[in-house]
């Protein structure tokens, strides 16, 4: 069975899936990966009260507040009209981020977390008490998942972090994800791990 | 030289939009050995999925583009000066034609320099040879797979790895314990035993030039790179980390000369879009592998 999820995402929906689990994700959510992360938690997160970027900060709560961040840095191409579309647009490895996400998931109640090769703890610990999870897309799928988003809606901070950096607001229908970290404490990254940990040992004892 | 710059953008093209038969191949048969219904299954079902349709639309396979590795052969006499500066214009109009995703970014400023080009990128090999012909190899080597490869300096007391293949196996086996599918699996490993530091990685990554159906020369060698291959298989990561019994597609090793201080193991590694493409430029006319 596949879960469809749309944005935003609630509660409800978040603790009924478990790893393992197939979903396909509708609606519009963010990319952001390291410039966009750093840039969040030092201008909006880690300070008493955020001075600059007010704008931006109010679209971003309005897209984060239930949302999804993908870990993705696309190939974009413009259309005559000036709007963008994704030409390519695979997960980027997710651990990098593990400094910041968990903040970000607080302070902003993101439900999905997109990306490839897991997360760690901390991450983890933010799932179970804000209720969200971390999905996996398939590494390298670029061409397939750009197929599934249909819209670029906006893009912030292009031409400051570049392209594969900024964050692209996109709309996606049927976007393909497994659930490898849920809001239970359980990750399929750490049961491979400890598995495979098992049999390194048999190898080279 | 005039068409050689469009001939890169075809090279460069052809690596970034399909995989090598060989490696497509590979991956269909890891499909078949996964459990139906597994994770491992669907993600080599929606990997092969992507590169067919990477394929029909032009499109690249994955949008982390690399680090292009150009190694170029060349006879006596033509300047390695004008060829560079081919591959670098190529690299900026691939970028245009979005075959490449602007992938070279300032160290120190952080800003993307929008077209693949800037200090010491791309990345190009010279090699003289007897032949008439320009033969170029293309390489398109991504971030994540890059993230994972490892140095180890032999002896190794943790893994207890002397200075012989067994010991050469038990790091090449942590290595991709280490690595878990956070480069892309199943990967495709280039491994170097001895030479420095610098020479090791970069001997490393010729070495995934080869086909994974091409047999290594040394029949020892050989031997010992389907040992580690099936080694490597029951560490059960499998496809992405999801777990499964593909966990590598194929392991490549070199062997260069070594200080008698220095005995370092260096294992690259590349992701399951194992990007190469050839070129060979004969008088003015361009042929694709």
């Amino acid at each position: 069975m596949i879960h469809e999820l749309t944005f935003p995402i609630y509660d409800d929906e978040i603790t009924a899936l478990h790893v393992g689990d197939q979903v396909s994700l509708n609606g519009v959510m963010t990319t952001a990966r390291d410039t966009a992360h750093k840039f969040l938690v030092e201008t909006y997160i880690r300070t008493d009260e955020p001075k600059q970027e007010l704008e931006l900060y109010e679209e971003l709560k309005e897209i984060l507040g239930g949302g999804g961040i993908y870990h993705c840095g696309p190939v974009v191409a413009q259309n005559e009209d000036g709007s963008w579309r994704f030409v390519a647009a695979g997960p980027t490895t997710s651990i990098r981020e593990e400094v910041y996400e968990p903040e970000v998931i607080r302070h902003f109640n993101v439900k999905a977390v997109i990306g490839k090769g897991g997360m760690g703890p901390n991450t983890l610990r933010a799932n179970q008490e804000q209720k969200a999870v971390y999905l996996s897309a398939i590494g390298g799928a670029a061409s397939l998942i750009a197929d599934a988003v249909k819209e670029v809606v906006a893009v912030y901070k292009k031409d400051e972090f570049g392209v594969p950096e900024a964050f692209w607001v996109i709309r996606v229908e049927g976007f393909p994800a497994v659930v490898t970290m849920d809001a239970h404490g359980r990750s399929i990254h750490d049961d491979v791990e400890a598995e495979s940990k098992k049999q390194l040992t048999g190898l080279i004892g | 030289m005039d068409n050689l710059t469009e001939h890169f953008v075809e090279l460069i093209r052809r690596a970034a939009t399909d995989l090598p038969a060989d490696v497509e191949v590979a991956l269909i048969v890891a499909g078949e050995s996964e459990e139906p219904g597994s994770a491992a299954k669907g993600a080599l079902e929606t990997i092969l999925r992507n590169v067919a349709l990477a394929r029909e639309q032009s499109t690249p396979v994955c949008q982390d583009t690399g680090t292009p590795i150009f190694e170029v052969y060349h006879p006596v006499g033509v300047s390695t000066r004008e060829i560079a500066q081919c591959a670098r214009n190529a690299c900026a109009v691939a970028t245009e034609r979005s075959y490449l995703r602007p992938n070279a970014v300032d160290s120190l400023t952080g800003k993307n320099s929008g077209d693949n080009t800037g200090i010491g990128f791309p990345t190009l090999h010279f090699n003289e040879w007897d032949e008439e012909t320009i033969k170029v190899q293309l390489l398109l080597k991504g971030g994540g797979s890059e993230n994972v490869g490892a140095q180890y300096k032999l002896p190794d007391g943790r893994l207890k790895a002397g200075r012989d293949l067994e010991g050469v196996r038990r790091v090449v086996l942590d290595a991709i314990y280490q690595a878990q599918g956070k480069g892309c699996a199943p990967g495709i490993l280039g491994v170097t035993i001895g030479g420095d530091r610098g020479s090791g990685y970069v001997r490393a990554k010729q070495a995934l030039l080869r086909r994974l159906d091409e047999p290594n020369p040394d029949p020892a060698l050989d031997a010992f790179e389907r040992q580690l291959l099936s080694d490597l298989n029951r560490l059960q990561i499998g496809p992405m980390g999801f777990g499964g019994r593909t966990t590598a597609l194929g392991v490549k090793v070199a062997v260069q000369h070594r200080l008698p201080a220095c005995y370092f193991v260096s294992v690259a590694y590349m992701c399951w879009a194992c990007r190469r493409a050839t070129l060979v430029v004969r008088g003015n006319k361009a042929s694709y592998e």
